[in-house]
């Protein structure tokens, strides 16, 4: 049957080059290895490399064409493919069509293969004699991911998902009776024209992080292979000189791996989906994991470089950190994560395939690895406790455990699955995780400060104080001032906690006082040696950061209109929304906030708040312009989309929670009640009383003209929550008593209204009230406002430390073509 | 033995000390009526939202959400969560819930004690896709 209007070749083309993608990609791993068993420079070895070459090639030209045509048809809204349909929609800027890419697990995969290809083109020119070497383990990669999109049954399991699947073969339209003729009950020829829009981005991900995030974040992921595939080619020759040129790769791997995660904590804290930038969710941890592996194997692989020692770990380092990348992809796309992640990639099943794709990895590396440990080179000669490789060691055990540590804590659904146990997240997951990884901080920070004045092999331990003794007494009083001053009571876990919170600031100061000292003091100012001096100062930066901003995180939207008596607002009860009606200026802490007005933006479904902050004590004022977005993929929700107030020192954000709208027409009509001083009566939603009537010329909270004498009654109303309001309707009354004027006052969080009406009898002292009871008077919102302070220096830090690497990185390829010059 | 290995196995030891430790902080899984059994105890429940219990006014109170969740056993709970309330709660299919049952009502004062896990629109629920495909179309 033929059906109108779809556009089949892109199709065709994309599945056959996913085809070839696979089989080129195997046939490169296979030349390559038969290359890599031959003697360097025979004959045999060279034609086989030349193959695996060719083949590489044809892999490269498949890859970049499923790419393009992928997003050919995205581009084009060939909403008759399931993927552009499920992801994308017509209404989206050119940019945010990228992010519609690597929403899906399909785009996600492709973008990975992607960046192998590049690196794989620039080990082949550059890596010389370890090229194939290198190459097997690339191209075994590339076949294995190229599997992702295969899609095929084999036995009854099926194989991958197919990027390029159309919408009508998905079974989707089946229920959709509109789409099918009647007559035949099959799917009607002209069933295109009637899909008229796809589904969209998922409206967090409408952010130019996600743009920029997913590229950087799997380049990271990408380039870990790096160092894992020289290992590789390594042990398969028992050849380890190979630890020159995985310095560069590994500085290079834990910079884009490094900046891709802190991408991705940067969209979280502007977008607020996990209210902070890090929230220990799996996902996240998941991808900070082989970070701090590659960390630690990299300065094992120093160690193993100057002084001989830790060959056999620096080989388990950088294959775990790359098997870990491995067991995150597991993780987050196989669903296990489903209960406990935020994030929700639950996709194809396709746990089994995930799971493979690990293990066909860590196997064959583990077994390598034990065959050949025996035969790897060892020193029995004891390190001295006054060397740069012992502490470098120590601290690379420690990132390598804190990494190990993070990745069981959050591997609890796997360990559920497999022994049936029902463990889940702690009661207080934040804590549970930093209450370990602070000590980590704390060790880390200090061995980072003094390491790097010890030599290689010994250094008088005289001689190291002297060094330290400046640097140490910087550190102590910037680190004191902080203490002193800088208001960090954070005792919300106990003393203990905040303690460890201090000497943890005292641990990263150092770390940066040191390190920054040492480009001086060490190195004589030579910057181009400076790289690793450089990354460490923005460790530490990081480290300063992540504590202060934490420690010291507000919630500034503390709820304190109406003051509750039933309930006792505070830890145990935080709220942290304030709900402002529209016009009413409303105290919020030290700020005055009124929300002025709201446009609809009908394009992008957005809805935009003013908000005006007015500071009382500084005077300062701002309008900040959160907005809500319609849930494209959810339906008829709303998703938040904050607004910021940036200061160099701190931000506040600002976010609508939830939003009404206020009843159009106000019909209810005053009901008078006619009652004295200290008389209760009932409204809907609880009760009010009368407390007094009091004359007076100044006239409280309203405007009284000059001459004017106010008669106010004090009433204070109290609702069912248990929240109670104090209102002083009232008169006016000129001084010759002609004329009068009524004063209104209302609760509007109760949607009542009071007007003064007359005294009802002097004698009885019984005065009459009207009374209006709307159930909304206005147009509300609630609203979240939190401030993070000196979160800049983590953002600073970031780059500081990807400076350092992309320093170190230079430095090192400075150096290996030096000494092939001579 | 060499200093480094001291100090390598002391680390890994720690390291031990330290996930068995994280075994004490953790919850577990409960059904609601076992929940209720451990009254007191902060637990994880998996449920979901009976419809048309949700209770959330942000007029009278923009920190305080209730209803009554249902589990796969057809027990309810009513639940009192203090934040503001979850966008698309009322579709969600499951909700994971962390708190403690206190007079029985779970009570959830952490601001993740609730995870929502929506339908996805494609895999799980075709008939859903497929309706709203119709509609779109037919608008």
């Amino acid at each position: 049957m033929e059906y109108f209007g779809e556009h089949l070749l892109p199709g065709y083309i994309g599945q056959f080059f996913t085809v070839l993608s696979f089989t080129a990609s195997l046939l490169a791993t296979i030349a390559f290895y038969k290359s890599w068993q031959q003697p360097d420079l025979s004959e045999a070895s060279q034609q086989w490399k030349r193959l695996g070459r060719w083949a590489f090639a044809a892999e490269t030209i498949s890859v970049l064409a499923v790419f393009l045509t992928l997003f050919y048809i995205i581009y084009n809204h060939y909403f008759e493919y399931k993927y552009a349909w499920q992801h994308s929609s017509r209404d989206l800027p050119f940019e945010y069509l990228l992010s519609c890419y690597w929403e899906g697990q399909e785009g996600s995969f492709l973008l990975w293969s992607f960046w192998h290809c590049v690196l794989g083109w620039i080990l082949i020119a550059r890596s010389g004699k370890w090229e194939a070497g290198v190459m097997i383990t690339i191209s075994f990669a590339q076949a294995c991911l190229a599997t992702m999109l295969l899609g095929v049954y084999v036995f009854g399991q099926k194989i991958g998902t197919n990027p390029f699947s159309l919408l009508r073969s998905e079974g989707f339209l089946d229920n959709a009776p509109i789409m099918l003729n009647p007559e035949t009950g099959q799917l009607r020829a002209d069933y295109l024209s009637m899909i008229k829009d796809g589904q969209g981005l998922n409206t967090l991900l409408q952010n130019y992080w996600m743009v920029i995030h997913p590229p950087v974040l799997f380049l990271g992921f990408a380039s870990t292979i790096v160092p894992f595939a020289y290992a590789m080619a390594g042990l398969i020759r028992k050849d380890h000189s190979w630890v020159t040129d995985s310095l560069s790769w590994g500085s290079f791997a834990a910079a884009a791996l490094g900046v891709g995660i802190m991408m991705g904590a940067a969209w979280a804290y502007e977008s607020l989906s996990f209210g902070g930038y890090w929230a220990w969710d799996p996902v996240e941890n998941a991808s900070l994991v082989p970070w701090l592996l590659l960390i630690a194997g990299l300065h094992t692989n120093l160690i193993y470089k100057h002084s001989g020692y830790s060959l056999k770990t620096t080989y388990l380092f950088y294959i775990l950190s790359f098997v870990l990348v491995l067991y995150s992809t597991f993780l987050t796309r196989s669903g296990v994560l489903g209960d406990t992640s935020v994030h929700a990639f639950t996709g194809a099943d396709m746990t089994g395939q995930l799971l493979a794709f690990v293990l066909v990895f860590f196997i064959p590396a583990l077994i390598l690895f034990f065959a050949r440990s025996k035969s790897m080179p060892t020193i029995n000669k004891e390190e001295s406790t006054y060397s740069r490789e012992f502490w470098m060691f120590i601290g690379a055990m420690v990132f390598m455990l804190s990494g190990l540590v993070i990745i069981a804590q959050t591997s609890t659904p796997v360990f559920n699955k497999i022994f049936g146990t029902k463990i889940a997240k702690p009661e207080d997951v934040e804590f549970a995780f930093n209450q370990v990884q602070i000590f980590v901080a704390i060790i880390v920070g200090l061995l980072t400060a003094i390491t790097q004045y010890m030599k290689w092999k010994h250094t008088e331990s005289a001689v190291v104080g002297k060094k330290l003794l400046v640097p140490t007494a910087i550190a102590l009083v910037t680190s004191l001032c902080i203490s002193l001053f800088g208001a960090i009571h954070y005792d919300k876990h106990g003393l203990g906690f905040l303690a460890a919170i201090h000497i943890a600031i005292f641990a990263s100061v150092y770390a940066v006082v040191g390190n920054a000292m040492y480009i001086f003091s060490g190195l004589n100012g030579k910057w181009k040696v400076a790289g690793a001096s450089v990354a460490h100062v923005g460790f530490g930066m990081v480290l300063v950061g992540i504590l202060i901003s934490s420690a010291k995180k507000d919630i500034l939207s503390w709820n304190t209109t109406g003051i509750s008596i039933l309930k006792k607002d505070g830890p145990e009860n935080p709220a942290e929304n304030i709900t402002l009606f529209k016009g009413v200026r409303t105290q919020m802490g030290k700020y005055h906030v009124t929300y002025e007005r709201d446009t609809l933006n009908d394009k992008y479904d957005k809805k935009h708040f003013a908000l005006k902050f007015e500071n009382d004590s500084t005077g300062e004022t701002f309008t900040l312009y959160p907005d809500v977005i319609k849930n494209n993929k959810g339906g008829e929700g709303f998703a938040a989309n904050p607004d910021a107030k940036h200061y160099w020192h701190k931000d506040i954000f600002v976010y609508v929670t939830s939003w009404l709208e206020g009843d159009k027409e106000d019909t209810t009509k005053f009901t008078p009640v006619t009652l004295k001083a200290g008389d209760t009566t009932f409204y809907t939603n609880g009760l009010w009383f009368l407390n007094k009537v009091t004359v007076d010329t100044k006239g409280g909270k309203h405007q009284l003209e000059a001459g004017e004498t106010a008669m106010l009654l004090d009433i204070t109303v109290i609702s069912k929550e248990g929240t109670y309001y104090k209102v002083n309707p009232g008169i006016a009354i000129t001084a010759d008593q002609q004329r009068f004027r009524v004063l209104q006052d209302s609760v509007v969080a109760q949607g009542l209204v009071f007007a003064f009406n007359k005294i009802a009898d002097e004698k009885q002292g019984t005065l009459e009230i009207g009374v209006k009871e709307s159930r909304r008077m206005t147009d509300l919102l609630t609203l979240k406002v939190l401030e993070f302070p000196f979160i800049n220096i983590l953002w600073l830090g970031i780059v500081v430390m990807t400076i350092g690497f992309g320093m170190s990185m230079a430095y090192r390829i400075r150096m290996k073509h030096r000494l092939k010059a001579v | 033995m060499k200093k480094t290995h001291i100090a390598a196995l002391v680390l890994i030891a720690a390291a031990i000390v330290v996930l068995i430790s994280y075994m004490g902080d953790v919850t577990t899984y409960e059904t609601i009526a076992s929940a209720k059994e451990k009254s007191g105890k902060t637990v994880t429940v998996i449920a979901k939202l009976q419809p048309g219990s949700l209770q959330y006014d942000p007029v009278k109170n923009p920190n305080h959400v209730a209803f009554t969740a249902v589990d796969t056993l057809g027990n309810t709970m009513p639940v009192a969560y203090y934040f503001e309330k979850p966008t698309d709660m009322e579709k969600s299919e499951r909700i994971v819930l962390k708190g403690k049952m206190e007079d029985g009502v779970f009570q959830i004062r952490d601001k993740q004690g609730i995870l929502l896990k929506c339908p996805s629109k494609y895999k799980d629920d075709m008939q859903k896709a497929g309706e709203k495909i119709n509609e779109t179309a037919q608008g």
